[in-house]
Formats: C-alpha cells, structure tokens, sequence
C-alpha cells in the first residue's frame, strides 16, 4: 500500500520536479527560436507537439554522437517556455541521475558536432534554427587550387599573343612579298606620274625624275 | 629603290566611313557617360540638369568637335603637325595634346586594368565580393570586411590593397600588374597595323556598350524598386538652375566627355579624304556622344532604384526581426507592408523596450540619396547591386565587358594622340617598322603606368585625373579656337571648309568660333580654377584604424605632392610659350630661307635639288 502511495507520488511529482529543472534564463539551459515561414516560405509546415518530440529526440540524437558511453533517451530532454514566436528552453539531464542537469559547455559541444544534422531534421539553416549563446559553425570557404581568375586571365593573355603573333607574322610576310614585287616591276615605277597631295597643298607635279638616287649607277 | 618606296607610301585611309565613325563615337563615348553623367544628373536636379547640359552642347562642344574635324581633315596631319602648319608660333599646342593625350592613356589604362581585373574575378560562384573571407584561424570574419561592406572590402582590399596614407606607397600588387600587362597588350594588338586593326577593332567595341545597356535597361525595369529610381533621376528641380556651379559642371561635362583638346580626334579625321562632309560628322558625333549619355543613365537609375529598395527592405526586415524575438511574436507576423501599425502599437503599448533595441530609421529617400560617381559607381555600388540580382555572374561579365569596351575604344583615341604627332614628326627612326615603334610606347607607358599599381596607387590615379585631364585641356582649347579663329583666320577656313563639305560654314558656325566658344572656355577656365582654388586640396583615404571607420578619412595633400600636381597642370601647357618664345628666337636670329617652317625635303618642290657635276 505504502509502495503504491510512493509509486503515485514519485509519478505526480516527476513532471513537476522536471519542470523546476526546466526554466528560463536557467544556468544549464540553451533557449532555441525557430522561424520556419522565414526559411520555407508557402511550404512551411505547423509546429505542433510532433515537432517537438522529434527535436527532443534530435537533441538526444546528438547528444549520443557525441558523448557515445552515455544512452540518452527522449525523456531527458526537458522542453518549457514555449512561446508562439516559436521560441522554447531546454535542458538537458543526465540518464543515470535525472535530477543532474549535463553542463551547459556539455550541451553546446553536442550541438556544434551535429548541428548540420539537427539544420537537416527541420529543414532550417543555422540562421532559422537559432540556438541562443552557441555560435553558428562558419561556412568553409571554397578555396580552389588555382584561383578561377587565373584561369581567365590565362585564357585572355593566351588568345592576345597569339593575335599579336600572328598578325606581326602576317605583316612580315606581306612586307617581303611587297618588296619582291616591287624589285620586279621597279623599272616602271620611275615614268609614273604620280599626284602628289602632301601637307594640304594639292600638287598636279610630274614625278621629277631628276631627284632620284641613282648614284649607284653614275658616278659624277 | 628603297627612296621611291617611301615616297609613294601614302598616309592611312579609312576602310570606309562607318569605321571613322565608329571610331570617333568610340573615343567621345567613355566611361564618363556611364559613370559621371548619371550622377551630375542625380545631384543637379534631374531633368533640370539637362537644360545647361544641352547649352553647352550646342554653343561649346559642337564648335570645338567641327573645327579639330575639320583642321585635321584639311591639313592631313596629326596634332603637331596641325598647329605647325597653321602657325609655328603655336606648334606647342600640339605638343601639349601629346604631352597631355600621354599622361590621360597612362591613368586610363589603368582603370581599364582593374575593370579587367573585376570581368576576371566575375567568373566564380559566388562572387568574391559577396561575402567576407574568414581571418587566419577561421575563427570568424577579417575585422575590416566586418566593419565596412564585402564589396568595399573587395574593393579597397583585395583589388587595390590600398595604403592609409599617400606618403606610405605600399609595394607593386602583383595581380594589378598583371592586369595592366594584359590591358597594354590588349591595347597594343588593336593598334598594331594602326587604323587598319583599329577599324575592325571598334565595329565590337563601339557597339557591344549599347547592346548591353540596353539588356541592362530590359532587365532593370523588371526589378523592384526600379521605378523610385527612374523617377528620382528625372524629376526635375528648376531651382537648380540658379546655382552657377550647375552650369559649370555643364560645361565642363560636355567638354570633357566629348574629348577634344587630345588630338586623337584630329588625327582621325587626317586619314579621311578631304572631300567629306566633316561638319555632318562633327554634329552626329557629338549628338550621339549626348544621347548615349542619357541613354546610359536609364539602366543605371533603374539599377540603383533597385538597390535603393533592397537595402531599405534589408532595413526593415533587420527591425523586423528584432521586434518579433523582443516581443515573441509569430514568425512573419510582421512583414514589410504592415511593419509601420505593429511598430506603432507596439511603441505605444511598451515603449522603454522598443526604445532599447535600437531600431533603424529606414528610410527609402536616405537610400536614394546615396550617389556615387566613377569608380565608386563601378566597382562599389554596381557590383552591390549586382550581388542582389538573380543569376548575378552574367550581369557582373556583361556589365564589366561594357566597361571595357567603352574604356578600350577611347584608349584608342587617348594613344592615337601620341603616336600621330610623333610618326609626323619624323621623331622614328627609318629603320623601324610601325608595329615596334608602338610596342615601344606601349611598353614605356605600361612602365611609367606601374606606379598605379601600388598600394597607394589609386590616389595618385585621382591626383593625375583632376590635375591633367582638366585644367590643361581647357587650355589647350582655347588656344586652339583662337589660333583657328584669329591667327588662321575665319575666311580662310571658310574657304578650306567650303573645298571640304561644298558649302560654307553658316552664321551660327561663325559667331560660335569668333566670339561665345572662346568666351565660354575663358568663363568655365576661370571659374574651374576659382573653384579648385578656394578649397585646400584634399583626398578620401581608407584608413581601417580611423576612429570614424569605415568613413574615409579626408586628409590634405602634403606639400611635396602638391608640387607634383601643380607641375602636372602646367608641364604639358609649358610648351605653348616655350615654342612660341623658341621660334621667335630663331626668326629673330636667322633669316636663312622661306622655307624654314618646312624643314623636311619636299622632293615635290624641286628648290633644294642642285645638280654637282
């Protein structure tokens, strides 16, 4: 009879000593703020009692990955103050004694190791699940071996010494042919009679013959 | 043999006529009228601007853009040779416009390096200056990026790796190096067979800004906000107008964007035949040259009405979520629309605890206010609003491919004013072939070029803008619409334009070179040099230890530098007296023939030819 007394008591009295553990502003707890419309817009889903088992039982989750000796159920995993915002506390108790409350430090390692995974359970970021006082693990920056720019910049440089090259080729090949042909049919070049239009002054002159340097050919 | 080959090498013609069109458009257009139009336009009262704006056109940039087309048509000759030929007493003008053409390629380049420098980095996912990068252990972000903005921090740090100070020069930044090298050689291989490669050159850069203004203007009007922007640019403010620096900013604006006193223009237009209609040219140039630069200010309002909107929605959504986790309010109970009755009732009924968060005055008109001009435009402002835009790679490689297009084709212009005069000049040895003397220039101006890319390399890129691309441009200006006008005379050049164009110039044509054009540059010489007199010059610095960070901190300009920008405003102008003084010496001294104006042997003109036998 005294047994069942006690039996009733202890089960009466567990859900009231728990929420003594469980509190605002308490010294071993994390306060959480969820905002889903925030991050899934029309696909938003309600927050309702379902969600918040499976956050208790993500947070045990998490809490088994990272201190593996210790079996963490459901059950200490103690969730009050739920505000519409959606925003709650929770601490955490330990399995073996369920008055201890695991140490605030404790908590937020478990979290830091699995938050990725808690983000993926609930669709959210680090920015929509906010766990208040535990810093969110900063993106890894992508760093490539060869920065990108490099790469166009080697790209461009490439293509424009080949232009240049080819052009001032292009050029000297067409020089060379110019001064074939001229050395052929230079003979002719010396009765043209050639308008000149220098400096603005339009001369109708005659090629003057006279002024050519033939010194090769004469000697005086 | 070799003697008869130079004789008959003739001077460089045009392909046909829409290359020398294109190209002069491509000179006149820069980025000036992307990135200084729209801002006067913005702080000078909107549609109201554009009343001095287009005075100015018609009175004073339509007269100069006529008279450099048309000397240079007539006398078939760069700068130089130009202003040699009118007078020899003003050939200094000419070599002014080298001096001066040399110094604004110098700095010009360069900022077509870092807009490479941005179309390089655009190709990565996701853009560098979107978000910080960590510091050393990876414990957070790189304090300064923090206190200013990702883009700033891109800017300041990362691409210019600026230094606090002007006195500190900080070392040469490899990766600027890198781009100016690419930038010269981009420069060099359109230049190689002179207009030749030019002509083909500016059928893509001429006309690739204009397909993208408009992608840009399409695009624009599809964002939000775009339409605050548009309406603040162009509602006008007609009290404006009272304010004489308006004018100024007119007049200097159209002078300035159109790109005359270079001499590139002239050298243009000497490889034309001289039966063109040149006074047709000079109007579509220069009305072309304004509408792009009113065209160009649609997208870009568009755009910054759009980051206007943006940064005022981030505002509000900041208080936003503050009120909601101070007060456990539903997620988006709150929103942009009715934010102003929950801040009301939420003040009203808790007041101490809506006080204590602090919240921001977000307000769209502060937004709306923040104009940036040049660089800060381009590479701060811009990219920000880029970040913003969905599928933001393509619009920052379109928007930095424009920015060179438009820097590449007056580049085109900037150097074509230096080589003309010196091929005129005879100053190439004979030996040397075209292509190696312009890998010469190039190659000595990507050197002098290096100091801007130092550390403290971008201010004395702003020293070098203010102080050689203003001053001695109006100068040179002037002297040319005097020489024209007076020394020359105006029937004389009457009479060249009515060989040209088949008819003479008419009443308005006249009056504009005798008497307004000449007392405008006189009035906006003076009033500019009044202006930049009265205030102590001082630069913007970006100082991350400034106790106001990330505000610049304004610092003058210490006595040593002072002394350099003086000498960059008065060398290139120093040659006008001295060769005038010179040549008066040497008339005064020796009289030995007529022909001493042209020294070089003319084997037309048979006086010099003297039979030894």
């Amino acid at each position: 009879m005294l047994v069942r007394i006690l039996v009733l008591l202890y089960l009466a009295g567990a859900p009231a000593l728990a929420q003594t553990l469980c509190q605002p502003n308490a010294s071993n707890g994390y306060r959480v703020r969820i905002s889903i419309k925030t991050a899934l817009g029309n696909q938003a889903y309600e927050w309702n009692e379902n969600e918040m088992f499976l956050f208790r039982a993500t947070m045990a989750f998490a809490m088994r990955r990272c201190y593996k000796t210790e079996t963490y159920n459901v059950d200490n995993i103690i969730v009050c103050n739920q505000t519409l915002r959606v925003s709650f506390w929770f601490v955490v108790t330990s399995p073996e004694n369920s008055t201890m409350l695991i140490p605030k430090a404790d908590v937020e390692k478990a979290v830091s190791m699995s938050r990725h995974r808690i983000n993926n359970a609930f669709l959210l970021t680090d920015r929509t699940l906010e766990f208040l006082g535990i810093h969110p693990t900063l993106a890894e920056p992508v760093n490539p071996d060869t920065p990108p720019w490099l790469i166009v910049f080697g790209v461009v440089i490439g293509a424009v010494f080949a232009g240049i090259i080819a052009l001032l080729v292009s050029s000297l090949l067409q020089k060379r042919r110019k001064e074939k042909g001229m050395m052929e049919d230079g003979q002719d070049e010396e009765d043209m009679q050639v308008k000149g239009v220098e400096n603005g002054n339009v001369l109708d002159g005659i090629y003057n013959r006279g002024f050519t340097d033939d010194d090769r050919f004469t000697k005086l | 043999m070799t003697t008869l080959k130079s004789h008959t090498e003739e001077r460089p013609k045009w392909n046909n006529k829409a290359e020398y069109l294109l190209t002069c458009i491509g000179f006149a257009v820069g980025l000036g009228n992307v990135w200084r139009f729209p801002y006067l336009c913005q702080i000078y009262g909107g549609g109201a601007f554009l009343i001095p704006y287009l005075i100015a056109l018609v009175f004073q940039g339509l007269p100069l853009l006529y008279l450099e087309l048309a000397i240079g048509q007539r006398l078939r000759m760069g700068s130089i040779g130009v202003w040699n030929s009118i007078s020899p007493y003003l050939g200094g003008v000419g070599v002014a416009s080298m001096v001066v053409s040399f110094c604004v390629s110098l700095f010009y380049n360069t900022i077509v390096a870092w807009v490479l420098w941005y179309l390089f980095n655009s190709f990565q996912e996701p853009l560098p200056w979107s978000q910080c990068p960590l510091n050393h252990n990876n414990t957070g972000y790189v304090e300064e990026c923090v206190e200013s903005t990702p883009v700033n921090y891109f800017w300041y740090r990362q691409t210019l790796n600026i230094t606090p100070n002007m006195e500190t020069s900080g070392s040469l930044q490899w990766w600027m190096v890198v781009s100016l090298a690419t930038a010269w050689s981009i420069v060099y291989i359109c230049f190689i067979r002179g207009i030749e490669t030019i002509g083909k050159a500016v059928y893509v850069t001429a006309t690739f800004p204009y397909l993208v203004l408009t992608i840009f203007l399409v695009r624009a009007l599809t964002l939000p906000g775009s339409s605050e922007g548009l309406i603040y640019l162009f509602t006008p403010d007609w009290e404006i107008l009272k304010n004489p620096q308006v004018w100024l900013d007119a007049a200097t604006q159209i002078f300035f964007s159109l790109s005359v006193a270079f001499g590139g223009l002239i050298s243009f237009s000497s490889y034309n035949s001289q039966k063109n209609n040149c006074e047709r040219d000079a109007v579509l140039v220069g009305v072309i040259n304004s509408a792009t630069s009113i065209y160009a200010s649609i997208p870009i309002f568009a755009i910054l009405g759009f980051k206007a909107h943006t940064n005022y929605v981030t505002c509000l959504n900041g208080n936003i979520l503050a009120l909601t986790n101070e007060f456990d309010i539903s997620d988006m109970n709150i929103t942009v629309e009715n934010y102003e009755q929950w801040f009301d009732s939420l003040n009203g009924t808790h007041p101490s605890r809506v006080s204590n968060l602090n919240l921001k005055t977000c307000d769209l008109q502060t937004f709306l206010d923040q104009s940036a001009s040049g660089t800060g435009l381009a590479f701060i402002v811009f990219t920000e609003a880029v970040i913003s835009m969905p599928g933001s790679q393509v619009w920052a490689v379109l928007f930095f491919i424009m920015l060179f297009s438009l820097g590449l084709s007056s580049m085109f212009g900037n150097l074509e004013g230096v080589l003309t005069p010196l091929h005129d000049l005879k100053l190439v040895p004979k030996w040397m072939p075209n292509e190696l003397f312009t890998a010469l220039i190039c190659l000595v101006s990507f050197l002098v070029a290096l100091i801007f890319t130092m550390g403290s390399g971008n201010y004395w890129l702003e020293i070098f803008n203010s102080y050689v691309g203003s001053v001695p441009l109006l100068i040179i200006a002037f002297f040319e619409i005097i020489a024209v006008a007076y020394i020359y005379g105006i029937g004389r050049f009457s009479d060249d334009l009515e060989f040209m164009t088949g008819h003479r110039p008419n009443i308005f044509w006249k009056v504009c070179w005798l008497v307004i054009s000449p007392l405008m540059l006189i009035v906006v010489l003076v009033a500019y040099v009044a202006v930049q007199a009265q205030t102590h010059p001082t630069y913007p610095a970006w100082n991350p230890d400034y106790v106001n960070f990330p505000d610049t901190e304004v610092l003058p300009y210490p006595d040593w530098v002072f002394a350099i920008c003086v000498l960059l405003s008065s060398v290139p102008v120093i040659s006008i007296p001295l060769v005038a003084i010179y040549r008066l010496i040497c008339c005064m001294s020796g009289r030995h023939s007529e022909d001493r104006l042209h020294n070089d042997p003319n084997p037309y003109a048979n006086e010099g030819y003297v039979v030894e036998s």
